[in-house]
């Protein structure tokens, strides 16, 4: 029998536009070959730009937006759909062939209501009645794990929240008893401990039906838990092919290798010292709102260490930031800092205040003012709290290049001539720029492709060690703060409901919300949703 | 109550309080500046007493804020006092143009309206190959001309030259219906010009947008066909921007029939405007200009709340 | 150096054109402006490329001062909006709070009634003379350049390097002149050549009507209606101002297109 899904030497190209320049052929993928048995997951892996999406949407001979399929095979049931007419295509997608985007949100209908929308490629390409179609969506919101199955179908888009959204879309693609899914990053979007519910339904789905899979993602530990094999992927061609159980536990590539082993950086923890910030009783809302978006919120960080903060969105992680910083004065509470208290409003605090005190944001693309060089971005510090000019002001720069690995070649650099992880690199310059005694850094690698965010989080460190800087490390990802926190502070609906330090907080007994999110984090090991599942305490709120 | 019908009504509030400011803004736009009625009828050479003796006739002498709510007062009652140039009643005189104006405009709209959708429509489809080129370059151009000059094209070319229509628009009553369209055709084709270029381009940006939004792709990878895509998927959410763009357009022909009717010498609400504007006959301009900020300003109104009525978001909260 | 579209060159050339003779009017007009030199209407000839007006004065001469005085009204009245608008836009941005909505919000009254309409209600108490016209066209123009540039500040001022820089401690006129305003031009230049355009056909319509530049002095929407009468006979002279005024609207047009599509575009928003 030949497998469902057979791909031969695919080739994938695009005409790209740069701006003010003639328009060129780019490959997107070369010579990539795969098989989907009956049955099976195959895990797409990559970082962005890899053509993970473009091949998983190749297997509905569909390229987004003038991507152009042109060499290769690309067999479904045994017949080539690489070339084959529209009438062909459109008999195929969403009848043997259905898709789950990333963001459900988007890819949902805003006009429409669930149901029509589930059952739509059901009734279209004939493959039941209405009555049969509606029994079977409200199956499938069943074991999908949606509250009220029964009247589910009826509500709109907007009404439901993402991690449902993101379910119904696995109905819809379910639905019409397709051989085969494509699941395109279904769970990026997601809180961490709404991402595990998502995962457990769809690999729960794809056993009931016995459907086949493609199951697309930029994160290794993720698809370790869904995928029977793994393609690993970078820039458009495959860089290893095998099980599951052979790629996370004997990688034979080098890249493969270092995935596996993103953020198991060894950090010992340093012991507790007295502090060089406190947060005391520090309670804050924005303007114009009677909610209180931080709770009485107390933590210390000791000079030279790493506190985190962690927390999912909308548990008032950022806004402490905001309120250290002073951009958000406190409506209460207490803030310590080198000794000196500090005023709770931006405008009223010293030169030194703010010197010492610097900050590193999630988007390096928008924390830097795109027309100003790498010199000015780095060099205006240097100006503004020491007065550095000319030939000075030019040597400190080089210094801070080479200690961010950069050399002094970028200085005349603008920011969009750097990669994201240079970018970054540029905005720690800046703060380091300043001799601070404290860096904010919120979420500054959640933007990043894995094996990028470790050559930051390593400098972060390495900057640590030599500068003695202290860093409140604002983050979502367990495995970051598990890479160089000290301290950790829990944070959940703007309290902090654990803090201590990191062998205390990571250490059992657990408080139910700690619990949740540790055991929400995915490992790098085979059967760990399975494990998780059974000694979880609380539901996410995803439901 | 539902929050939709609030936020409708909180809309139209708006545009109300809107309008009575802009009612001030007109009548102190008028009086605050210098010169004033009296000094403009009887000219420079006027004698102290003369003048003295009409702005008591007119109720100058009276303190401003008495002279405004009586103006306002009179407009809701449909008063709208009387011309200084000739003595007669506004109202009687701009109820008597303003259908014919209604008149031009309506046929205007009947036109321009379903023919911008279809090309937009159309420029949408073929969205970068030449029949989008084609439309998008001919109304590109059409934007850069004032609208006498489209009319004065129309007029030499069809009016004189080839003589398909006639270059002036002289409507008398009792003409039938055809014939006093056919009288019109001129200045109906410029205002059709003059609005279709911008609709048509804000018709076809709503639809691309709508058309890239990624839940068209959900629609094309379920198999559907294009023409199901757009009627299922694109249509119910193309629509409310579409009704916008064509009453923000409706909006726009306002100030197109004022320069269209000088053109064409019609007897419509614009024309006396401009001839009152020459004349500085305050009363006249006051008047026509809170109903043409009134027309306006409704339309816009029209434009929002169809926006709300339509957007699923509001109809069926959470 | 990237490459310059074809269609921005043509812009540019006729743009530039246009705006030569203007400046260079005196030298290069053949006739006096009030000058009445031939029959009326004459056609085409050698000795009045243009041929004769509604009286027999040049219409080549007629057409250049025309220009002279349509493209300085014009451009004195946008550099009045640009200016107002930009720096107010400006400040209510960086400002915020009730300076932002009273500006913002009085700016909405203003544009709740189209500009022509509220044009003429002006004018029917204002004395008729090209100060009066620039000053009127400049500021009611100037609401639409504040919309533009207050939203463009705006986005600017979110963005996390702005933050950056008032956490640094810096000062308003680093912040405005070294983070915003570097980033805010490139928008705001394309802005000009429509604003430009739009306060051409604005005069050229008042004139038409009658109520903005008045006799003696004659801008092309003027020379339109002067000349207008001898369409109904089949005399083509109004249309040839008309052309122009098309031609420069449509060239500057192009320019500006050219610079639009330059301009970067803004990343919005700063991360969650």
């Amino acid at each position: 029998m030949p497998n469902l899904l057979e791909i031969k030497n695919l080739r994938i190209e695009a005409t790209s536009y740069p701006p003010g320049e003639p328009p060129c052929e780019v490959v997107l993928v070369d010579d990539v070959s795969v098989s989907v048995e009956k049955g099976r997951v195959l895990g797409l892996i990559g970082e962005s730009g890899a053509g993970k999406s473009t091949i998983g949407l190749s297997a509905m001979a569909f390229g987004r937006g003038g991507v152009r399929l042109t060499g290769g095979q690309i067999l479904l049931g045994g017949r080539d759909i690489r070339g084959a007419s529209a009438t062909a295509l459109r008999s195929l997608r969403g009848r043997e062939v259905t898709y789950v985007a990333q963001s459900a949100a988007a890819a949902f209908n805003p006009a429409k209501r669930l149901m029509e929308q589930v059952i739509e490629t059901s009734l279209h390409h004939g493959v039941m009645s209405r009555p049969e179609a509606e029994a079977r969506a409200v199956e499938l919101f069943r074991k999908l794990g949606l509250p009220n199955p029964e009247t589910f179908g009826t509500r709109y888009p907007h009404q439901v929240s993402g991690g449902q959204l993101q379910r119904a879309m696995t109905a819809m693609a379910l639905c019409p008893k397709p051989d085969l899914v494509i699941f395109d990053e279904p769970t990026t979007a997601l809180d961490v401990t709404t991402q595990i519910d998502v995962l457990v339904a769809i690999k729960a789905a794809i056993r009931d039906t016995g459907v086949a899979a493609l199951y697309i993602t930029h994160d290794l530990a993720v698809v370790a838990q869904v995928a029977d094999d793994i393609l690993v992927l970078r820039g458009g061609k495959k860089v290893e092919y095998g099980t599951t159980d052979q790629i996370i536990n004997t990688p034979q590539q080098p890249y493969t290798q270092a995935l596996v082993s993103v953020r198991s950086i060894d950090h010992v923890e340093k012991s507790d010292a007295p502090a060089v910030l406190s947060v005391a009783n520090v309670t804050a809302r924005y303007k114009g709102t009677s909610f209180d978006v931080l709770k009485n919120v107390t933590v210390d960080l000791p000079p030279g260490q790493t506190l985190a903060v962690v927390g999912e969105s909308g548990s008032g992680k950022s806004t402490l930031a905001r309120v250290i910083t002073g951009l958000l004065p406190a409506a209460n509470g207490r803030i310590t800092f080198a000794g000196r208290q500090l005023s709770p409003d931006l405008a009223s605090r010293s030169k030194d205040d703010l010197r010492e005190l610097q900050m590193i944001y999630q988007m390096a693309d928008t924390a830097m003012n795109p027309r100003q060089t790498v010199g000015t971005i780095i060099g205006r510090p240097l100006e503004f709290y020491f007065g550095l000019k000319g030939e000075a002001k030019r040597k400190r720069i080089q210094d801070l290049l080479e200690q961010i690995e950069m050399g002094a070649g970028f200085i005349d650099r603008y920011p969009a001539e750097l990669s994201g992880g240079q970018k970054q690199r540029v905005c720690i310059a800046r703060a380091l720029a300043a001799k601070p005694k404290l860096i904010i850094c919120d979420e500054v690698t959640s933007a990043l492709d894995p094996l990028v965010a470790d050559g930051i989080l390593k400098l972060l460190l390495d900057l640590q060690a030599r500068e003695g800087v202290a860093y409140l490390f604002i983050t979502h990802d367990l495995a970051t703060v598990r890479a160089i926190a000290d301290r950790i502070a829990v944070m959940y609906r703007g309290q902090v409901v654990r803090y201590g330090s990191k062998t205390d907080v990571l250490t059992p007994p657990f408080d139910d919300y700690t619990d949740l999110l540790l055991s929400s984090v995915p490992e790098m090991k085979l059967g760990w949703l399975e494990d998780v599942l059974k000694t979880r305490k609380m539901e996410s709120a995803g439901n | 109550m539902h929050p939709v019908v609030t936020l409708v009504a909180q809309r139209i509030a708006l545009g109300l309080l809107l309008l009575l400011a802009v009612s001030v803004l007109i009548f102190l736009g008028t009086e605050a500046l210098p010169g004033d009625t009296a000094q403009a009828i009887l000219g420079q050479s006027a004698t102290p007493e003369a003048l003295a003796n009409l702005r008591a006739e007119l109720g100058l002498d009276q303190p401003a804020l008495t002279r405004y709510f009586g103006w306002l007062g009179g407009i809701l009652t449909g008063d709208l006092g009387v011309a200084l140039t000739n003595g007669m009643e506004i109202s009687s005189e701009l109820g008597k143009r303003l259908g014919n104006t209604l008149f031009l405009a309506f046929w205007a709209a009947v036109i321009s309206v379903p023919l911008a959708i279809i090309l937009g429509l159309v420029a949408a489809r073929y969205v970068g190959r030449w029949p989008d080129k084609l439309i998008s370059g001919v109304t590109l151009s059409t934007i850069s001309l004032p609208e006498f000059v489209v009319g004065y094209i129309l007029l030499f070319f069809l009016g004189v030259k080839w003589q398909i229509f006639p270059p002036m628009a002289m409507a008398f009553p009792g003409m039938g219906l055809f014939e006093r369209l056919y009288t019109v055709m001129l200045p109906v084709l410029v205002l059709v010009l003059v609005v279709l270029a911008h609709m048509m381009r804000m018709t076809r940006a709503a639809i691309l947008n709508v058309m890239q939004s990624a839940y068209i792709e959900t629609a094309e990878l379920k198999g559907l066909s294009p023409m199901t895509v757009i009627a299922r998927h694109a249509l119910p959410n193309a629509i409310a921007p579409v009704v916008n763009v064509v009453m923000l357009n409706l909006a726009y022909l306002v100030v197109g029939v004022v320069v269209v009717e000088v053109v064409f010498a019609y007897n419509g609400v614009g024309q006396y405007l401009v001839d009152h504007v020459a004349k500085r006959d305050l009363p006249v301009v006051q008047a026509v200009g809170m109903v043409f900020a009134a027309v306006y300003i409704g339309l816009n109104i029209l434009a929002d709340v169809i926006s709300i009525l339509a957007n699923p978001r509001l109809r069926h909260p959470k | 150096m990237r490459r310059i579209p074809l269609s921005a060159i043509i812009g540019m050339i006729l743009t530039g054109a246009f705006i030569l003779s203007a400046l260079l009017a005196d030298f290069i007009a053949p006739y006096g402006m009030a000058e009445v030199v031939g029959d009326v209407w004459e056609p085409i000839s050698a000795d009045h490329w243009f041929g004769t007006d509604t009286i027999g004065r040049d219409m080549l001469t007629r057409m250049i001062y025309g220009g002279q005085t349509t493209i300085l009204v014009a451009a004195a009245a946008t550099m009045i909006s640009f200016g107002t608008g930009s720096v107010f836009g400006f400040l209510a941005a960086t400002m915020g709070g009730w300076i932002d909505q009273a500006m913002s919000r009085f700016v909405d009254l203003l544009m709740a009634i189209p500009s022509l309409i509220l044009a003429l209600v002006i004018l029917s108490v204002m004395p008729a003379t090209l100060t009066t016209l620039i000053l009127v066209m400049g500021f009611l123009d100037a609401t639409r350049v504040f919309r533009l540039s207050r939203a463009v500040a705006v986005d600017i001022t979110v963005m996390d390097y702005v933050e950056a820089a008032r956490l640094r401690g810096e000062g308003w006129r680093w912040i405005i002149f070294r983070e915003i305003l570097p980033n805010a031009l490139s928008p705001l230049v394309a802005e000009l050549g429509l604003r430009f355009i739009f306060a051409v056909l604005f005069i050229s319509t008042l004139s038409f009507l009658g109520l903005g530049v008045q006799p003696p002095l004659a801008d092309w929407g003027g020379i339109v209606k002067e000349n207008s009468a001898g369409l109904v006979y089949g005399k083509s002279a109004a249309l040839i101002p008309a052309f122009a005024i098309a031609a420069l609207a449509i060239s500057v047009n192009l320019v500006a297109d050219w610079v639009l599509s330059r301009t970067t575009s803004l990343k919005g928003g700063r991360g969650a």
